[in-house]
């Protein structure tokens, strides 16, 4: 009789498929394996059949996103393609979050003087402002409002725009292109969305170097472009990463924490109770909701973690929720809390390619979702929770409309 | 004790300062950095912000 060999995680055990859609806008898709069962790294199945490692404990996640040997370059043959629409990865350059060290670094470091915590916190007084004129639209407008639409994208969208000197009167157009690149299933369709916000960067690059404006493009290519640090492309690439990841990112956490906090009055009168409370409600929520639920990597070099071997070759998904609801990091982690401390959560990530926008990502939330609930006190639902439409898995989790009234 | 950032490690994502105010802070181009006198500080804060760091660029020397 012959003993078959332990390992890999799949002959013993399922491997479910993912992405999957949340049953609940704010929970993890129940059939994601979770670290409890004393598996932190299993597998998973995706669109085109194929396993990869599915990481749920946030130990392993934490040794594993900043472990060399694990690479986010999406020109390698093998890292996997997770989802059918992200066919093409290999032949688009992908700057900052597709690219490893050295070449990461040197583009970081060129972004990083603009998102440091000071120049971010610079920024308060008028990140308050639009949120405060966005809130003045909203109560004149009557008692109802789709809070998407007019709150939770425009005050991001201002932001980033104001940050990078694009102008957002332009913003309809490179929104709706945004969208169609997170969301859209045909390849072409995102190619062609992509190559028309690249059109309108080129030119507005062009624009500037004739005359030039104050924000961080602007910078870029007095200070980069000039000194061929950068050339067009790679500063074009750069403004529509910054560009599509400064909004949307942010704009379905000002959505789904909203939802969230109404979901849980308790929470909510004791937020507003006690406003200090309000950072580390907002470092909370990106723990208990993080949209950005799946990283992938590639293992350059055989890696050993949890008791399991990631072969060279082999890919690993980082699965962001159940990661953040790890009962080994966090007690009672499927509760929202608003008075622990959720520091070490990775709704950011971990490593070099932890968010750039992070600081900015949490003045943004602090001001808007503060502001709204001190503004307008009556806020509730127009509609029953469950018919409040969310993302569909695979994309960045969020809410595709809030209906509010008060 | 003393502690140390490795300015070519740092990516500038400011955990240390939000995790131990009272030890590091941000220079102005974005990047962390100990405050002046504070580079032997005993502050029990300084653990968790080693651990905060995404890229390990805090190290700390006992004595």
């Amino acid at each position: 009789m012959t003993e078959t060999v332990a390992s890999p995680a799949s002959v013993t055990h399922p491997a479910p498929q993912w992405p999957q859609d949340r049953g609940c806008p704010y929970h993890p898709p129940a059939a994601y394996p979770r670290p409890a069962t004393g598996r932190p790294l299993t597998r998973v199945t995706l669109w085109d059949g194929s396993q990869v490692w599915f990481v749920s404990g946030h130990a392993e996640a934490r040794a594993l996103l900043a472990d060399p040997r694990l690479s986010s370059d999406r020109h390698r043959p093998e890292f996997p393609v997770v989802m059918a629409r992200f066919g093409d990865q290999r032949t688009v350059d992908l700057p900052l979050l597709g690219v490893d060290d050295p070449e990461h670094n040197r583009q970081r470091r060129m972004l990083i003087p603009r998102f440091g915590l000071k120049q971010i916190a610079a920024m308060r007084p008028r990140i308050q402002q639009i949120v405060d004129t966005l809130i003045d639209r909203m109560l004149a407008g009557g008692n109802r409002a789709d809070l998407v639409p007019e709150f939770a994208l425009p005050v991001p969208s201002m932001v980033i725009c104001e940050l990078l000197g694009v102008p957002y009167a332009d913003h309809e157009f490179f929104e709706s292109r945004s969208r169609v690149m997170l969301n859209a299933d045909s390849l072409e369709e995102i190619r062609l969305a992509r190559e028309d916000v690249k059109a309108y960067l080129q030119r507005l690059v062009d624009a500037k170097r004739a005359e030039p404006g104050e924000g961080l493009l602007d910078d870029l290519i007095a200070e980069r472009l000039a000194d061929g640090h950068l050339d067009r492309e790679e500063l074009v690439m750069l403004a529509l990463i910054l560009l599509v990841a400064g909004h949307e990112t942010t704009a379905n956490m000002i959505s789904l924490g909203t939802f969230t906090l109404l979901q849980h009055p308790d929470q909510l009168a004791m937020l507003r109770a006690e406003p200090q409370l309000v950072p580390g409600a907002v470092e909370e929520l990106l723990r208990y909701l993080s949209i950005a639920d799946g990283m992938v990597r590639v293992a350059t070099e055989d890696v050993e973690v949890g008791g399991e071997t990631i072969r060279a070759g082999e890919g690993v998904l980082i699965g962001t929720s159940v990661i953040n609801r790890d009962p080994a990091a966090y007690q009672d982690p499927d509760t929202l809390d608003l008075r622990r401390s959720a520091r070490h959560h990775v709704a950011f990530g971990y490593g070099i390619h932890q968010c750039l926008g992070q600081n900015l990502a949490r003045v943004e939330l602090e001001i808007a979702l503060a502001t709204l609930f001190a503004r307008i006190p009556t806020l509730r639902l127009a509609v029953a929770p469950d018919e409040v439409p969310a993302k569909p898995g695979g994309s960045i989790q969020g809410l595709f409309a809030l209906p509010v009234t008060w | 004790m003393s502690v140390h950032i490795d300015s070519g490690l740092c990516i500038g994502s400011g955990q240390c300062a939000l995790t131990a105010p009272g030890v590091f802070t941000t220079d102005d181009d974005g990047f962390g950095t100990v405050i002046p006198g504070k580079d032997g500080a005993d502050d029990p804060m300084v653990n968790e912000a080693v651990r905060a760091c995404p890229v390990q660029a805090i190290s700390v020397a006992e004595g």
